[in-house]
């Protein structure tokens, strides 16, 4: 067993887990976090895409162990306490961005590292961004949208099909 | 996952030493590892984590030479490697961004991948692996299908790349994977040309001697249009027959050529 301390969420945390634990299980069970979802738990689909000191990696495939120490944001973090949406989950929400829901906290963690890092993305970008998110359901594009409307771009250009 | 145990030393030093145990292995970003590990194809006892070492991590350039420290992120290679934009571009193709963030180029040389990117800009920069103990030449590193001249417990502390007067490399993507399929990283310095081959051969990375000798001469992608390159030993699957990745490889060094800057 090992003690880890992080920051989640702005929040400390720690607790004493086994070495093998990953940090997708320190945040769903330990903290019982379970915004962050696993999918295919072969860092393939990015369902459990969280930001480790900013950047976004996915935590299927990182232990809880290496990010002792870590500032950790997930998907819990986006909206405000009184539950009013983040501007990207509310353009989600507004360009039926999600189905089933099960890739969006992933997609919504990966497009929050995109626009930090490139304010106003081409659809082009966006696409090669997701490159490591997986949806099953909305073939892309209403992601695609939200995410450029969630930027201030004008997505009236973008095919409705 | 398995039981197992994580040291995070914080020196060389402590990590060389925690490695000297039967049974630990050494964890770089662990994008190959931790899947590797949860399907019981590698098993070790201890992990011991290398990137909680400062020393270990960085970009750094020394006369003509880019040093790129063992645990620095394909992240931070895309970004950081502005005075080789070749590897920088490579470096930005691997996998997908969270993969980039946390994957290392030393983890990615030490697991040798068929497919990997990486090995095709060291053998072809003609790059030196520098370890804990000794500094191997790109051409003596690679052994094959994840094979490498590496020790038991030895540590790729850094890569030393001479920067190239042209480079380019071309990958055609395993869209699935993200995988070279086939990539051809091209390299012209002084000394002449260096073509090498990943994603293509049975063995791991290759040079194609033929075509270094054809564009050491004449720098042009019409430069190899003669040659042939052999389907013999190259890797077939359900994405792609031998004969189709010895097409590739012609077709991804004349990209590479008629791209380099």
């Amino acid at each position: 067993m090992t003690q880890v301390s992080m920051t989640v969420n702005g929040e400390s945390v720690s607790g004493d887990v086994e070495d093998r634990t990953l940090l997708v299980e320190f945040l769903r069970e330990t903290l019982e976090l379970t915004g962050t979802h696993v999918g295919c738990d072969t860092s393939q689909c990015g369902a459990c895409v969280v930001h480790v000191d900013g950047k976004a990696v996915k935590s299927c495939t990182i232990f809880a162990a290496e990010a002792e120490g870590a500032e950790v944001q997930t998907i819990e973090g986006e909206a405000a306490p009184d539950g009013t949406l983040s501007t990207l989950q509310q353009a989600f929400q507004d360009n039926h961005g999600l189905q089933c829901g099960f890739c969006t906290p992933g997609m919504v963690m990966s497009a929050k590292a995109l626009l930090a890092e490139n304010p106003k993305p081409t659809e082009a970008e966006i696409r090669a961004y997701l490159s490591g998110n997986l949806c099953r359901c909305t073939g892309y594009h209403n992601i695609v949208k939200a995410i450029m409307a969630a930027s201030g771009q004008d997505v009236s250009s973008i095919a409705a099909e | 996952m398995y039981e197992l145990n994580i040291t995070r030393p914080e020196t060389l030093a402590d990590a060389v030493e925690a490695l000297g145990h039967d049974e630990a292995m050494a964890l770089g970003g662990g994008q190959t590892l931790i899947p590797t590990l949860k399907q019981r194809l590698a098993n070790p006892e201890t992990l011991v984590s290398l990137t909680g070492i400062a020393e270990l991590s960085g970009i750094s350039r020394d006369g003509d030479m880019l040093i790129i420290g063992g645990t620095t992120t394909h992240a931070e290679v895309a970004s950081g490697a502005t005075d080789y934009p070749a590897l920088a571009a490579l470096a930005g193709g691997i996998g997908d961004p969270a993969v980039r963030n946390r994957g290392t180029i030393g983890g990615s040389l030490a697991n040798d991948d068929p497919a990997a990117c990486y090995p095709a800009a060291v053998l072809a920069s003609g790059a030196t692996i520098v370890t804990n103990t000794r500094e191997i030449a790109a051409d003596d590193f690679f052994e094959g299908m994840f094979t490498t001249a590496l020790h038991d417990g030895e540590i790729i502390t850094a890569v030393r790349f001479p920067i190239p007067q042209k480079a380019n490399y071309q990958k055609f993507d395993q869209p699935a994977s993200r995988f070279a399929l086939v990539g051809v990283f091209v390299a012209q310095t002084a000394d002449g040309v260096r073509v090498a081959v990943t994603g293509a051969s049975e063995e791991g990375v290759f040079r194609w001697t033929d075509a270094e000798a054809a564009l050491s001469a004449d720098f042009s992608p019409t430069a190899v249009d003669g040659l042939n390159v052999s389907a013999d030993n190259l890797i077939g699957d359900l994405h792609g027959t031998p004969e189709y990745r010895a097409h590739l490889v012609k077709v991804m060094t004349k990209r590479a050529v008629a791209a380099s800057g």
